[in-house]
């Protein structure tokens, strides 16, 4: 299982730098927001799929899934979506100020000659 | 603090009130008020001359930063004393002089002589260190403050040029003298130059003490003009005269002479400091005379002659370090070279300094100092004229003056290089003599240039700016000094055998101190028919004739001296090194984003890769993963299938709903996986997210028609392909090998013993490792507080800034 997880987790990474390479700032917060998916479910991968109780001690099972690495992920998504947002504001801010959101004519101008 | 630290320091403390003297006392010359310092600090270094005669040393420590071994020890012997002698001495000689140069109402005085007291401090503080790391912000002080008086007319490109030139090429050596420094501390565990001569038969077979060697030669060849460091000398002419005088002759430029001799207990003896500094030297002091001669400009020469004269004292301390290296009984034969060092030094000092003098006045009275123009102001300046005679005479090695001593026993210590019976100067060292002679000879020839084409010849009158006339007597006191001196050294030479040079001597060459602790040092005149007088002679033959058939010959100058011309490599070194820096910089800094993104990935992907396989990290096992189970499988699908879609997706809209599908997709495996609160959060931000992304549908740019089909790049695909496959392979390699247990079972043995809780997840945010939460709540209120302040907060058009 951890396998097929850690290849899922390449594609998206793949994908997510792919769209951070390209010239669109629309393409580029998207990119980070599969790039934030991955790395949530490398975490989760790297904490071991093994089946078990979902970590309520309720359940009174004998075996429970790892309960930290969740904590983690919890803690770490909500901080991407508050990134995230930000920079969608600050992506719909630049457009209405500059008219653009091509990446190559948002160059710095300060030339050196 | 002692007296002394207070004497070294003075300068400094005293250029702190120039300013005030300069801006309260417009009347009076501010020059005078500065005179007195050195005629103080000179009456005061002349006491310690008796005892040092009597082999006494004077140590004076004041703690800086004693946790590091670095304290201002003051240390006074033969050779400190004799530097300190002349940097006071000609200091007041030339600040006497400048009065006299630099005019009252046209000059900014307050900043020329904070400079100059600011050199005079520095160089004291060179000389009369004990300690590395002391002498070397002295010296770092020496090169920033010739800056500052080379450039003192900054308002002209060439002085502007020549400041920087020589602050490049001393400040280059400087450092590499500070490895030097930095080495021989490593070797020694100290910094005082006294425990380092102690320790050195210790060090002498240390794998660093060579370069140690190399690397402090470095900064005593830069500063001291050698070659190819000269450069910059001739350069720094463009700083007044009394500066040219002061620093290019007497004192800054012999900074490195005087490096090259208190090192000289360290090093001397080995074969490479014999033949670094004896070849550089040597050859230093050919090529320097034979390029003053083609000189028109009468600084030019003599700044040439100065690389000269500086090469010929270097050559005679690497010959005597010789002496060092032999085992014979009597070798006082051989200190001849390192006596004739130091008398030169004393001499050079003399006439060299009269010279500039001469040069500025001659300058001042008739506005130019091309030798092409002038001619024939004997008449005009009979003085001038006379101290000039005195000086050049000198410099050429003619009775009855200093320099013929000196040279004499230049040529004895070249002779005698051949009786050596080290370093293979059996053979090669008979290049030494011959070349020196040849040296001289050019000297000669431009010591007559420096003289006859300047006063006698025909007068032209027409060419000049000024009508020319004998310059006021105050600009002639300290050059008559000078100059009375140079007569003075001929006729008494042993007034300064056993009170200055013997003292030097014994710094120089402790191991060789003979009978009674004493060197033989008597100067003679006359030493009978001997080869070094036919020299002489034949210098003197052979130098009328250059002199007189010079036009015949100056066609040589127009084919060698072009294509080596060190400074033209200077400066094309300089702009190349300016352009590809340049050019570098261009070439990764292209203000684009997305290269800049390219070489961080490519970065990760290159170390990261090398890493795993150069350590032979990856490993790949099944053992201890979880079976693949059938929702999994079409999950991991579906998510792909998300994923590609938002990279080939034509319109916006397709690729904000794909990423959600992306995102959904993950709350589901969080569901598989067993984690209801990341199900639910992941579920809640997705929702969120992509109302968000809705939101500001609208208002977000179409994506570009040229780029509907996203814009295919091979360099981008690979560089995607490359960092997923990286993660993935690190990702398989560290589940493959796990070190140690999960910490988890604490948290599952404990959450409800001692949190009261079930949910562990939740038990573990607030719980146990609450902090994460709270920050990550702050986190989320920034953001907040972020998103707010962007878009109420607008600056219109002409309010920026």
């Amino acid at each position: 299982m951890e396998v097929l997880m850690s290849i899922v987790v390449g594609i998206l990474i793949s994908a997510a730098v792919y769209l951070m390479l390209s010239r669109s700032l629309l393409r580029i917060i998207i990119g980070t927001g599969l790039l934030s998916h991955g790395a949530h479910l490398l975490i989760l991968t790297m904490g071991g799929l093994k089946t078990g109780a979902a970590p309520l001690l309720g359940e009174n099972a004998k075996v429970y899934v790892d309960p930290l690495p969740q904590a983690l992920i919890l803690t770490a998504i909500v901080i991407s979506f508050g990134v995230t947002s930000f920079f969608l504001v600050l992506a719909y801010r630049s457009y209405q100020e500059l008219g653009t959101d091509d990446m190559d004519q948002l160059r710095g101008n300060d030339q050196y000659e | 603090m002692s007296l002394l630290h207070v004497a070294i320091l003075s300068p400094f403390l005293f250029a702190i009130l120039v300013p005030f003297l300069y801006k309260y006392f417009r009347k009076i010359h501010t020059g005078w008020f500065v005179l007195v310092l050195p005629v103080l600090l000179f009456a005061y270094f002349t006491q310690f001359i008796s005892s040092n005669m009597n082999g006494e040393t004077i140590k004076q420590t004041a703690n800086w930063i004693p946790s590091l071994g670095i304290n201002f020890t003051a240390y006074i012997d033969g050779l400190g004393l004799l530097f300190a002698l002349l940097i006071t001495g000609i200091g007041a000689l030339v600040i006497l002089y400048s009065i006299y140069y630099l005019s009252k109402e046209k000059e900014q005085l307050n900043t020329f002589y904070v400079y100059l007291l600011m050199f005079m401090g520095a160089m004291l503080g060179v000389v009369l260190s004990d300690n590395l790391i002391v002498l070397y912000t002295f010296w770092e002080f020496t090169s920033l403050s010739s800056f500052l008086l080379i450039g003192y007319w900054y308002k002209r490109e060439k002085s502007r040029y020549g400041a920087q030139k020589s602050m490049l090429i001393t400040i280059f050596g400087g450092l590499l003298m500070l490895g030097g420094f930095i080495m021989l501390y490593m070797m020694t565990n100290t910094f005082s130059i006294r425990e380092i001569i102690e320790k050195v038969p210790e060090i002498s077979q240390h794998e660093l003490f060579i370069p140690a060697l190399v690397l402090i030669l470095f900064g005593a060849f830069t500063k001291s003009a050698q070659f190819p460091f000269y450069i910059w000398l001739p350069d720094a002419m463009e700083a007044p005269t009394p500066v040219s005088a002061y620093l290019h002759s007497a004192t800054m430029v012999k900074a490195g002479i005087y490096i090259v001799a208190r090192f000289s207990p360290v090093f001397a003896g080995t074969p490479e400091w014999f033949w670094i500094v004896s070849a550089f030297g040597i050859f230093t002091m050919f090529w320097g005379s034979f390029n003053a001669v083609k000189q028109t400009d009468l600084k030019s020469i003599l700044a040439f002659s100065t690389v000269s004269q500086l090469g010929m004292i270097m050559s005679m301390l690497g010959v005597g370090s010789a002496a060092l290296a032999i085992d014979s009984i009597d070798n006082s034969v051989y200190t001849v070279a390192t006596l004739a060092a130091v008398f030169h030094l004393i001499n050079h000092a003399t006439f060299k300094g009269s010279l500039f003098m001469v040069v500025g006045i001659v300058d001042h009275e008739t506005g130019t100092r091309d030798i092409r123009k002038l001619g024939g102001l004997m008449s005009f300046m009979p003085i001038t004229f006379t101290i000039s005679i005195i000086g050049a005479f000198s410099m050429a090695g003619l009775p009855p003056f200093n320099g013929f001593l000196s040279k004499e026993m230049f040529f004895t210590s070249m002779i005698r290089i051949l009786e050596m019976d080290v370093f293979n100067l059996e053979t090669l060292g008979l290049l030494f003599p011959i070349i020196a002679w040849i040296g001289s000879i050019f000297t000669f020839i431009y010591s007559m240039v420096l003289v006859f084409k300047t006063f006698t010849g025909k007068y032209q009158p027409e060419k000049l700016e000024k009508k020319p006339h004998e310059a006021p007597i105050g600009m002639l006191i300290s050059p008559i000094i000078l100059a009375s001196l140079v007569i003075i050294f001929f006729f008494f030479p042993n007034i300064l055998a056993y009170t200055i040079i013997e003292p030097a001597m014994a710094s120089i060459i402790p191991g060789l101190l003979g009978d009674e602790n004493h060197f033989h040092v008597h100067i003679y005149a006359w030493h009978g028919f001997s080869i070094e007088l036919f020299m002489t002679l034949g210098v003197i033959a052979l130098g009328v004739l250059g002199y007189f058939f010079l036009r015949k010959w100056r066609g040589v100058y127009n084919l060698v001296p072009e294509k080596l011309a060190l400074n033209k490599g200077y400066d094309a070194a300089l702009y190349t090194l300016d352009k590809s820096t340049f050019k570098i910089t261009r070439f990764y800094m292209t203000g684009f984003i997305r290269d800049y993104l390219a070489i961080i990935f490519t970065f990760f992907i290159l170390i990261l890769g090398t890493t795993l396989i150069l350590t032979d990290g990856f490993s790949f096992s099944l053992k201890g993963t979880a079976p693949i189970g059938i929702y999994e499988a079409v999950l991991a699908v579906v998510m792909v299938i998300g994923t590609i879609t938002v990279l080939f997706a034509k319109s916006r809209l397709t690729a904000i709903i794909a990423l959600g599908s992306v995102g959904y997709s993950l709350s589901l495996f969080f569901v598989v996986f067993r984690a209801p609160d990341l199900a639910l959060t992941q579920l809640l931000v997705e929702t969120v997210s992509v109302a968000l992304f809705l939101l500001c549908f609208y208002h977000l740019p179409e994506f570009k028609k040229k780029e509907k089909k996203l814009n295919f790049k091979l360099t981008n695909l690979i560089i995607s392909l490359g960092v997923g496959a990286i993660v993935t392979l690190i990702a398989l390699s560290a589940n493959s090998q796990r070190v140690s247990e999960t910490i988890s079972t604490y948290f599952i043995e404990n959450s409800y013993k001692l949190a009261g809780g079930k949910n562990m997840v939740n038990v573990i945010l607030v719980d146990f490792r609450g902090f994460d939460t709270l920050f990550e709540i702050a986190v989320l209120g920034i953001a907040g507080l972020g998103i707010y302040s962007m878009i109420r907060l607008k600056v219109r058009k002409g309010e920026e800034g």
